[in-house]
């Protein structure tokens, strides 16, 4: 069981490439920590650096209070699972899980034996004397978690290990993955570019962007107090409106739609200044009819999310969506009114969010739940 | 092919070899003489393919019957029967020998060209190397040139100067210095085609890079080895230079170079001996492309099945 930190840590790929940019990161005992962001954000890169195959340019490492910044891979007590789970196409399932073993020098018999074990815990056990050619893909990642465990490694490091996996399956393995971790409490980096799968499984999630972390924070306050524009477009299986307005006599004119300021940021504001409001679909409310307060717009598309549907207005401030009641009917062209939940609304100054998480937010509850991949 | 081909004439003779015609009047006979004229045409065909068969498969067809011959000629002919010949071919002192010497030097040969390929396209493939791809194929072209005619005085003088002259290692290290760059270039595409994240995997749990190679990498390019192995011994059994130049005492010679020094008294080729000799110099490399293509399968390429 180990904690990790990082220090300053870059990464320059030869040709210039800077693929970290300065991280500071401290990942606590027993975590399970996502890594999220878009493609080519460098979340491979970092879980490479703290693997030992990349080495770092400048910065530290520390794998449980060792640093480990000069290490090769197989000595800093780590197992990987890649994102092609790179099962051995040569060796039985046993052989693969027991690989860890046979490079530990440990004999033939004890080695099977515990491949076995580990198998059983997984629900292999049926498998073992197949090729991994002859798994499906749910049953590749669990002989590659298998062959992680096998080795009692301090810190568990997966390079999105569900993304080749069918939405169904995905959520399944997804639960599987989480109980699995809680059962074995070893400190794990989980990177994913899904925010749902983030949201769903991390305790803390770092949002990266172009080398840098963004946002760091457990799901729930990524998701509710989204520190920047950044984060708050990336995060939500719907992305969030951003809408440019003005402060105007204690409201914010949305393009001639008068909002009410979020709670506490009353003052502060100047009267005139450019503001971007940041309001979740799912908290945007269609109104029967017009109503004070309400961002007006004409029904352009409107999209089936099974239990609601996703509208897209079309008003002077640009596209809005809302996410409404799935009984609803509505018909493209009509005039509907959105009608911002005020405790959910978000206040962003050159990018950076105005509103105060509160010291616990508690019942804002897991906000990723209903979410499908 | 040819099964496909007999399927087709099948097919095409059918209708005149006696199927009920649609209409037994003038149509069926029109049609019975297309038919027909099908088929004349379809057996030349088959005809001259025989015949270019039949030059090709002649010097086989020799070889076939010549060693079993009381009185072996130079043409083909059906064998007055005996096994006189391998008497006497046993009873020369330096022929089995001489295949004994052929294949110490294939085999040395081929373990060293296998070894240092694999390790070297390996290396290549895995460490960038400033003019790596100019570096392989200035190897490749010199190559041909190393075990080839225009480099026999110089490799004379290099093999006398490290007294290599009338030494087995010196033609085995010689025949492996003109096979490994074909060898590598070959072993290297399919190095190139297994993917990184296997080693990398392994290398997390802490195998070091030969224990990589073993573990991983060989059994990834098992089929890209046999050819190599194959390929290289093939080559080796067949070179005649090489031991003729360097290897100056005939007990040490492989079968190539004795197999020129098979004459009557009278100074004419015996072909009794040359035939018999060719048949059991020619079985070992036939076995063993059968044997290691049905074991790993011949691949030129690179990239794994999963
Ligand atoms: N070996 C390399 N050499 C040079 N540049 C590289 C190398 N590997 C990655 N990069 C660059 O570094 C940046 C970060 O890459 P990285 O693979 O870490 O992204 P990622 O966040 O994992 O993306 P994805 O979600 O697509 O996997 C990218 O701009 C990429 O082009
Ligand atoms: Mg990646």
């Amino acid at each position: 069981m180990a904690d990790i930190s990082m220090a300053a840590l870059t990464k320059v790929y030869p040709g210039g490439v800077r693929a970290l940019d300065g991280i500071d990161l401290t990942i606590a005992d027993g975590e399970f920590f996502a890594l999220l962001g878009p493609s080519g954000c460098g979340k491979t890169t970092l879980l490479r650096t703290l693997a030992g195959l990349e080495t770092a340019s400048s910065g530290s490492v520390g794998i449980g209070g060792r640093d480990v910044t000069a290490l090769p891979p197989g000595r800093r007590d780590v197992a990987m699972v890649f994102q092609d789970y790179a099962l051995f196409p040569h060796m039985s399932v046993s052989d693969n899980i027991a690989y860890p073993l046979r490079i530990q020098k440990v004999p033939g018999a004890t080695r099977r034996e515990k491949a076995a074990q580990t198998a059983a815990e997984l629900g292999l056990t049926d498998y073992l004397d197949r090729r991994p050619g002859q798994l499906s893909g749910g049953q590749q990642q669990r002989v590659a978690l298998a062959r992680a465990m096998a080795c009692h490694p301090q810190v568990f490091l997966f390079d999105e290990p569900l993304s080749n996996l069918d939405a169904r399956m995905r959520l399944e393995a997804r639960t599987f993955l989480k109980r699995l971790q809680r059962e074995l409490g070893v400190t794990t980096v989980f990177v994913t570019h899904d925010q749902a799968e983030a949201l769903a499984l991390a305790d803390r999630i770092a949002v990266m962007e172009s080398g840098r972390i963004r946002q760091l924070g457990t799901p729930a306050e990524v998701f509710r107090y989204p520190a920047n524009t950044f984060v708050a477009s990336f995060i939500g299986s719907t992305p969030m409106n951003l809408l440019d307005g003005q402060v105007a006599g204690g409201r914010i004119d949305v393009a001639g739609a008068l909002l009410p300021v979020p709670e506490g940021l009353e003052e502060g504001l100047a009267e005139g200044e450019k503001l971007v409001y940041g309001i979740r679909p799912e908290y945007l409310g269609l109104a029967e009819g017009p109503a004070e307060g309400a961002l007006r717009g004409a029904v352009r598309v409107v999209e089936n999310l099974g239990s609601a549907q996703l509208v897209t207005l079309e008003g002077e401030s640009g596209f809005v969506q809302a996410v409404v009641d799935e009984d609803r009917r509505l018909t493209p062209g009509e005039i509907g009114h959105a009608v911002p939940r005020r405790d959910r609304a978000l206040l962003y100054r050159d990018g950076e969010l105005l509103n105060r998480a509160p010291a616990e937010s508690g019942p804002a509850g897991r906000p990723g739940e209903g979410e499908a991949a | 092919m040819s099964t496909e081909a007999t399927t087709d004439l099948e097919k095409h003779s059918s209708p005149g070899r006696g199927g009920p015609p649609p209409d037994p009047s003038a149509t069926g006979h029109l049609a019975g003489l297309a038919g027909a004229r099908q088929a004349v045409r379809r057996i030349g065909f088959y005809v001259f393919c025989c015949l270019l068969l039949a030059f090709f498969a002649l010097p086989l067809l020799w070889l076939a019957c010549a060693p079993f011959d009381r009185t072996p000629t130079i043409t083909a002919s059906l064998p007055d029967f005996t096994l006189q010949n391998f008497d006497t071919l046993f009873d020369n002192p330096y022929a089995m020998r001489s295949l004994g010497n052929s294949l110490l030097l294939a085999a040395g040969t081929g373990v060293l060209v296998v070894v240092f390929a694999a390790l070297a396209a390996y290396a290549l493939s895995r460490v960038r190397l400033p003019g790596r791809d100019a570096l392989l194929y200035t190897l490749l072209l010199l190559s041909s040139i190393v075990t080839g005619t225009a480099a026999m005085v110089p490799l004379f003088n290099l093999a006398f100067e490290l007294h290599l002259i009338d030494s087995q290692l010196g033609v085995i290290l010689v025949l492996t210095g003109g096979l490994l760059p074909s060898a590598i270039f070959i072993l290297k595409d399919f190095m190139d085609g297994t993917p990184r994240s296997y080693e990398e995997s392994a290398q997390v749990f802490g195998a070091s890079p030969l224990q990589i190679v073993r573990h991983v990498v060989v059994p990834l390019v098992r089929p890209g080895l046999a050819t190599i192995a194959v390929w290289s011994v093939a080559q080796v059994w067949g070179n005649f230079l090489i031991p003729f130049l360097l290897l100056r005492s005939p007990e040490k010679s492989p079968a190539a170079v004795v197999m020129y020094t098979f004459y009557t008294e009278g100074g004419q080729p015996d072909l009794a001996l040359i035939s018999t000799f060719s048949l059991l110099y020619s079985l070992p490399v036939v076995l063993m492309f059968l044997l290691v293509s049905s074991r790993y399968g011949f691949r030129f390429h690179g990239g794994i099945k999963r």
